[in-house]
């Protein structure tokens, strides 16, 4: 799939190994990236940008600004966008890997990259999407093209029936674990089979999202009916999928099974520290997180309120939650989603990264544990290197908060 | 192109995160890469910065760089006064990241160099020499891309020099 988009976008039969300088269809910064960016581009004598049509901005990682210079950040960032003419997603309209396909920017067939490690979220829908740093995003506003490498590719075959209380979110947990943080570096992985079709594109998501925690390019599934039905909803635009052929090479083919999958966790303090959640049980969490790119969407919150209807959060412990956008946020209110996790105790907080990337929100204290549904656990993540951060299933993190201590989903669903 | 330091290698090697390399708690507040320089590498020895030397190295294990996308990591590296970074592999995005900016990365066995190690990086015929340990390792070249980017002094002078992508 990457060989085909990348040739498309270039004019060349590319193939696994080659540098091609591509034509992108797509591209995002946010506002931890955004800044530096803005000023490479003025170092790079930029005027105007290629097409202000095809970037957009979005202030989610630290937003409202908790102080003086996250406002100098985002001042810079409005007042471009408004020069420019780009697309600005200020406070509050989410997280940029909810609002870029939510919004209908992107689609099947797409090279798309973003100034955010993440940006391989929307390879779940068919898109060759990756992240990139901030002079390489500027580069790409001011020609509109980028470089890439082509990677080889890893897929992962995913069959079985999914038990009860085990989620996307598991089983990419579990791929980590077992192929480590480094076991995909510079390759793009492909995830296929019945186990993925029978997952929402909400829940492919998840999928894609992670692939970069085992250091890949792009996060790759086929365009099935849920996909183009998906994209019809979000996207008035026209795509042209990609599907690997019957003969392709890959570099490695992993099968995996999910049928006796037990819900997984990510242990401090790195994402392939994973074990099964019956190591862990019991360990009491001062803090449960659910929430951002990987866990934010609307049938994460409906899990983690299915789970909490009813129930009370433990004395010791909070729940914050974050929901992946405004829309998503407007969508739980109509459904009594928020209503049920607020009467459970949970807290919710504006729509964006929140607490995920330590600038606010809900900085954890120095040895307090906390279980969240991000995508990263490193020492510090947080904005405290001195607690710990365990990562799970939404459905894990409701359970858990409600007892105070590490919990399995299964006896709550 | 001659490269002389001393090898700055912290007590955990592998999978040095960009987390580690400069932590979100400053990348959000600093513009001035000087003053994030200062951070560099904090959350695994907060004396990291107050040992470098001008010209020093960095060493370290597998997957140097990994997580997140943020430019301010090797920002923070180069303005640390850190002329090349050697590790076993580096994670991609640091990877791109630190060619567009001009910062070589080395790929190469790193278990024989110690923290303090005096070494001197031959980047013209590709050679890595230990001078404490007495000993010369092979470097691989950069692929043509790589180098004509370092040549240049990374992206933002090669898009000033070229208007555009000419690699």
């Amino acid at each position: 799939m990457s060989e085909k988009i990348l040739s498309m976008h270039s004019g060349k039969d590319a193939r696994a190994g080659e540098i091609v300088i591509a034509d992108l269809d797509f591209m995002i910064g946010q506002d931890g990236t955004s800044g530096v960016a803005i000023d490479v581009f003025n170092k790079m004598e930029g005027k105007k940008v290629f097409d202000p049509s095809k970037i957009a901005i979005i202030i989610d990682h630290s937003s409202p600004s908790p102080n003086e210079g996250v406002s100098a950040i985002h001042k810079k960032i409005r007042d471009f966008s408004k020069t420019q003419g780009i697309n600005l997603f200020d406070i509050g309209c989410g997280v940029c890997h909810q609002i870029a396909p939510e919004t209908g920017f992107v689609g099947p067939g797409n090279l798309v990259i973003g100034a955010d490690s993440h940006t391989c979220t929307y390879g779940a829908i068919n898109v060759f999407s990756t992240g990139i740093g901030s002079t390489d995003l500027a580069a790409g506003m001011i020609s509109g093209k980028l470089w890439f490498k082509l990677p080889e590719t890893i897929k992962f075959e995913v069959s079985g029936k999914w038990p009860k209380g085990v989620y996307s979110k598991d089983l990419i947990l579990k791929i980590i674990g077992d192929i480590g943080a480094d076991g995909a570096t510079y390759m793009a992985a492909e995830f296929d089979g019945p186990a993925i079709e029978a997952l929402s594109v909400d829940a492919r998501f998840t999928i894609s999202n992670m692939a970069i925690e085992m250091g890949a390019k792009a996060g790759l599934m086929k365009a099935d009916k849920k996909t183009i039905d998906w994209t019809k909803k979000h996207s008035k635009k026209v795509f042209s999928p990609v599907e690997s052929d019957k003969d392709a090479k890959f570099a490695k083919t992993v099968h995996i099974d999910v049928s006796g999958l037990s819900p997984q966790i990510a242990k401090p303090h790195t994402v392939d520290n994973v074990s099964p959640i019956e190591a862990v049980e019991g360990l009491e969490i001062q803090q449960g997180f659910i929430g951002t790119c990987t866990n934010g969407r609307l049938e994460d919150l409906e899990i983690a309120a299915s789970v909490l209807k009813g129930k009370k959060i433990s004395r010791n412990c909070r729940l914050i939650v974050a929901p992946a956008s405004k829309n998503i946020f407007l969508e739980a209110m109509k459904n009594g989603i928020v209503q049920t996790i607020m009467d459970a105790g949970g807290v919710f907080v504006t729509p964006g990264c929140g607490p995920c990337v330590g600038t606010h929100n809900g900085v954890p204290s120095d040895g307090e544990k906390v279980l969240s549904t991000a995508n990263r656990n490193f020492k510090g993540r947080m904005g405290n290197n001195k607690a710990e951060i365990y990562l799970g299933s939404p459905a894990t993190v409701a359970a858990s908060v409600i007892e105070g201590k590490i919990t399995d989903p299964r006896k709550y669903i | 192109m001659l490269l002389k330091g001393s090898a700055r290698k912290t007590k955990v090697v592998d999978d040095i995160n960009t987390d580690y390399i400069i932590s979100g708690r400053y990348k959000f507040k600093i513009q001035d890469p000087y003053e994030l320089a200062k951070h560099v590498m904090e959350d695994l020895d907060p004396e990291f910065y107050s040992k470098i030397k001008k010209g020093d190295f960095i060493v370290a294990g597998r997957n140097f760089g990994c997580g997140s996308s943020r430019e301010q990591a090797p920002m923070a590296i180069k303005y640390a006064g850190i002329s090349a970074v050697i590790a076993k592999s580096f994670a991609r995005i640091f990877y791109r990241n630190c060619f567009n900016l001009g910062l070589p990365l080395i790929e190469c066995d790193t278990d024989n160099i110690n923290d303090g190690d005096e070494l001197e990086l031959d980047l013209d015929a590709g050679k890595l020499k230990n001078k404490t340990k007495d000993f010369e390792v092979a470097v691989n070249p950069f692929p043509q891309t790589m180098q004509t980017l370092l040549n240049d002094g990374g992206l933002v002078e090669h898009f000033k020099k070229h208007g555009g992508f000419k690699l």
